[in-house]
């Protein structure tokens, strides 16, 4: 989980008739990288904000709540009682849908809150990334999913469910 | 348990596919097996159309061949051309010449080929240099540049070249807004009062093709971008595309995008030729130079003007009216019938197709929202046709097929989408590799098109080609559309950066291209129509070199009695009379060019020459088996010395 402070968390890509290459955005711990300009240069014409590690809080307090939740699975470890292993999965759920929801609320605000002079006003049209998934935005294809450190997240999760079913499978309500 | 661990396992693989399983596909070029036998032209064979290509930045205009792609020439035009001595050969820097003195380079954006009754005649394709603005007329029969006329008043050349049905005028819309008149000292910001915009309508002589300009319209300050005349019941009338109605002067991508709507201007140019006849003109100072090349002396003379006739459109009233269009609009193309005019907002959601007939209506039941400087506002829905509703992003141009279809140009979503003039359907969509510019179907803006393919002008190649490093190769594209749906067929790289261009079938002009001047019509003053005639003479300073090519040698070869300091004038005269044997003149040290002439031409290189010495001069087109025999020496003397003037070919002295 530690390996997470080192990779990127989250990618976002893009594609147009004029980018068959692609653009990609990764969001990492607390920075973002890739061809974050040419896609700000890009969206200004529609009038969104310039993507700036300023926009984001998040990046000065995100890598604590990973090492706060190392420390507490390194406690559940020690500790090594049922109740202690759902308080993680539980702890780890709910900051990957706090995760998930601050993203979106993100999305929203960078694709809603749109320079009204910007040279490109299409009525109606407004330009959130997606989620998760795909979706069209004029002329380019926006994907959005984890990327490694996500995955990393993703698979933890999954495994510290895949532990407490073994939990009560096995042992049952012996405990 | 172990089936538990398994179903894990297969979920979380699942998952990842899921996921990655969203992510698109970027785009595949794709083109179907026969493409390669319709764009292949055997060799020995001919090409159906000659496209001609404008070089954007290059100042030139480029000759292909369709559909194979081929480029056949490059023809030099607002542009020097060292490989040709064209803007460097005393005879052709007039051609060059502006009020600004010798402007060596320009930005050709539009050719425009000659029609009668709407239809291409193959007699002249004209060009606009965008830059310092001039427009160029073309012999189709010599694939020259035969004249160049300057715009006063103008402040950027590009709604031009666009010429009336049959090329009674060519006219030229100036992009910026400029203050005109005495008073262009002014502030920047002072641009809604002192700004004015200006068309100039070139008349054009049926029989010689020259050019002079009949008159000028003072228009309101903003933005003119492209034009397209009336024809057939429209024959009378010019359709301008205007943005910028902001007016304003800084920042435009923001400033001159915030009205809904823009206009198209309507003129009624047979309104403002009755004004003239009135004697309702004004005639104005202005300096402009007007450029002549005759193809007999084989040298261009400039010729300075000094007035102009306008016509205010905004205190004569009928000549013009606006029409609103969807944002920023940039092509203006009116249809094979004339009935139909297409605007395409840049940035609008929906292209509008006006009707000529309504606009008529609208006019004579004075339809009106409004003015703009006391100009009428036809009703946008009064005008209307219709719009094409949801046609692609970023609509630029519009051409035309026999079959009463329209083929649109996307760059923003760089697609060529065909739809019907009349139902306003969208027929067909392909995708454009990348972000198309302008397109061209033969015979496309002209009453009767040729069709059969459209070519995309691209602005961007990326990966289409071998990468050469960041410059990349320009790039065109090969559609055929003589079935239900348009079909890729060929790339083909473009030199320069091809804006528009024009296709017309090669019937209608190779038989009468030129092959050679015929020596006994060479009337260049300095031409040596004989070796007999081959001389040097000096005039005080300037050295007159009579010089004469024939294969395999330069006649005089062996020259004398030059001096530092002397201007020495190479007249070289081809007396070849043969096809394709053209001779060079290039001489060492020479800081301009070399010279191309072609059979029974003179062409001069003017040679300064800094230092005594012997100085070697070839020719330097490989013009037959002896070509590398064909070269000569030049003595230099120091200056003030009394070495005698001597010339000879072919005398040897007894060698001590």
């Amino acid at each position: 989980m530690l390996s997470a402070l080192y990779v990127p968390l989250w990618q976002i890509l893009m594609w147009a008739p004029q980018y068959p290459e692609g653009l990609e955005m990764k969001i990492w711990i607390d920075d973002i990288s890739g061809d974050v300009k040419i896609i700000s240069a890009l969206n200004h014409y529609i009038g969104m904000k310039h993507i700036e590690v300023s926009m984001f809080p998040e990046f000065g307090y995100m890598k604590y709540i990973v090492m706060a939740l190392v420390g507490f699975g390194l406690l559940t470890a020690l500790v090594n009682r049922r109740w202690i292993l759902v308080a993680l999965v539980v702890l780890i759920t709910a900051t990957g849908i706090a995760a998930l929801v601050d993203f979106y609320l993100w999305g929203y605000d960078y694709g809603h809150n749109l320079d009204p002079t910007a040279p490109i006003v299409v009525p109606g049209m407004a330009y959130q990334p997606p989620l998760i998934g795909t979706k069209q935005l004029l002329n380019f294809t926006a994907f959005s999913g984890p990327d490694i450190g996500g995955w990393i997240f993703l698979a933890i999760g999954l495994a510290l469910y895949a532990v407490l079913a073994l939990e009560i499978f096995k042992f049952g309500k012996q405990k | 348990m172990k089936q538990n661990r398994l179903m894990l396992i297969i979920t979380l693989g699942l998952a990842l596919l899921a996921l990655n399983g969203c992510k698109p596909k970027g785009p595949a070029g794709v083109t179907t097996g026969d493409a390669a036998s319709k764009v292949y032209v055997a060799p020995g064979q001919y090409d159906e159309f000659y496209n001609f290509v404008s070089g954007g930045f290059n100042g030139q205009m480029a000759v292909y061949g369709l559909p194979s792609g081929r480029l056949f020439r490059n023809i030099p035009v607002f542009s020097v051309n060292p490989e040709s001595g064209y803007g460097y050969s005393e005879e052709t820097k007039p051609m060059l010449n502006t009020s600004h003195g010798f402007v060596p380079w320009d930005d050709l954006h539009h050719p425009a080929l000659s029609t009668t009754k709407g239809e291409h005649d193959g007699r002249w394709v004209f060009g606009n240099a965008n830059n310092t603005p001039r427009v160029a007329r073309i012999s189709l029969a010599t694939f020259r540049t035969e004249e160049i006329i300057e715009l006063p008043n103008s402040g950027g050349n590009h709604s031009s070249p666009f010429i009336t049905e049959n090329t009674e005028y060519v006219v030229a819309g100036t992009r910026f807004s400029v203050p005109i008149g005495d008073k262009t000292d002014v502030p920047i910001s002072s641009y809604k009062e002192n700004f004015k915009g200006s068309i100039s309508f070139i008349k054009v002589d049926p029989q010689t093709g020259r050019m002079n300009i009949a008159f000028q319209l003072r228009t309101p300050g903003f933005n003119y971008d492209l034009s397209r005349a009336g024809k057939g019941p429209s024959h009378g009338w010019f359709f301008f595309s205007c943005y910028n109605t902001e007016q304003a002067y800084t920042l435009l991508e923001v400033n001159a995008s915030r009205n809904d709507k823009d206009f198209i201007m309507a003129v009624n140019w047979k309104k403002a030729e009755e004004y003239l006849a009135a004697g309702k003109g004004r005639k104005e100072r202005a300096r402009y130079a007007h450029n002549v090349y005759d193809e007999k002396t084989h040298t261009a003379t400039s010729t300075m003007l000094d007035e102009v006739t306008v016509l205010d459109v905004m205190e004569l009233p009928d000549i013009v009216y606006f029409i609103p269009c969807p944002k920023s609009p940039h092509g203006c193309d009116v249809d094979p019938t004339g009935e139909y005019i297409v605007g395409s907002g840049k940035l609008a959601a929906v292209m509008p197709v006006f009707s000529f007939g309504k606009i008529q209506t609208a006019i004579a039941n004075k339809d009106y929202e409004g003015d703009f400087a006391g100009i009428p506002i036809i009703k946008y829905e009064s005008a209307l046709h219709g719009e094409v509703k949801k046609p692609g992003l970023g609509p630029l141009h519009t051409e035309f097929d026999a079959n009463g279809n329209a083929y649109t140009s996307f760059f923003v979503s760089s697609e060529i989408v065909k739809w019907n003039v009349q139902s306003l359907q969208v027929l067909d969509r392909v995708p454009t590799y990348y972000s198309i510019g302008h397109l061209c179907v033969p015979g496309g803006p002209t009453a009767k098109p040729h069709g059969k393919y459209v070519i995309a002008y691209n602005k961007i190649t990326k990966d289409r080609y071998l990468p050469t490093g960041p410059e990349l190769t320009q790039s065109a594209q090969l559609y055929s559309i003589d079935g239900d749906k348009m079909q890729l067929l060929l790339d083909f790289p473009t030199i320069g950066e091809p804006h528009y261009a024009e296709a017309l079938p090669a019937s209608l002009i190779k038989d009468k291209s030129v092959k050679i001047y015929p020596i006994e019509q060479n009337e260049h003053p300095f031409a040596a129509k004989g070796e007999k005639m081959a001389r040097v003479e000096r005039k005080g300073n300037d050295v007159h070199v009579y010089m004469t090519a024939i294969r395999s040698h330069l006649t005089p070869d062996n020259i004398e009695g030059i001096r530092v300091g002397d201007n020495v004038y190479f007249h070289v005269t081809n007396l070849e009379q043969d096809w394709d044997v053209p001779h060079g003149f290039a001489i060492k040290g020479a800081t301009n060019a070399e010279i191309l002439i072609m059979p029974g031409e003179t062409q001069t290189l003017l040679w300064k020459p800094l230092a005594a010495g012997v100085v070697p001069f070839y020719c330097t087109d490989f013009c037959s088996a002896l070509h590398q025999e064909m070269q000569g020496y030049a003595r230099v003397s120091p200056a003030g010395s009394n070495t005698p003037l001597k010339f000879s070919t072919g005398e040897t002295a007894s060698q001590k």
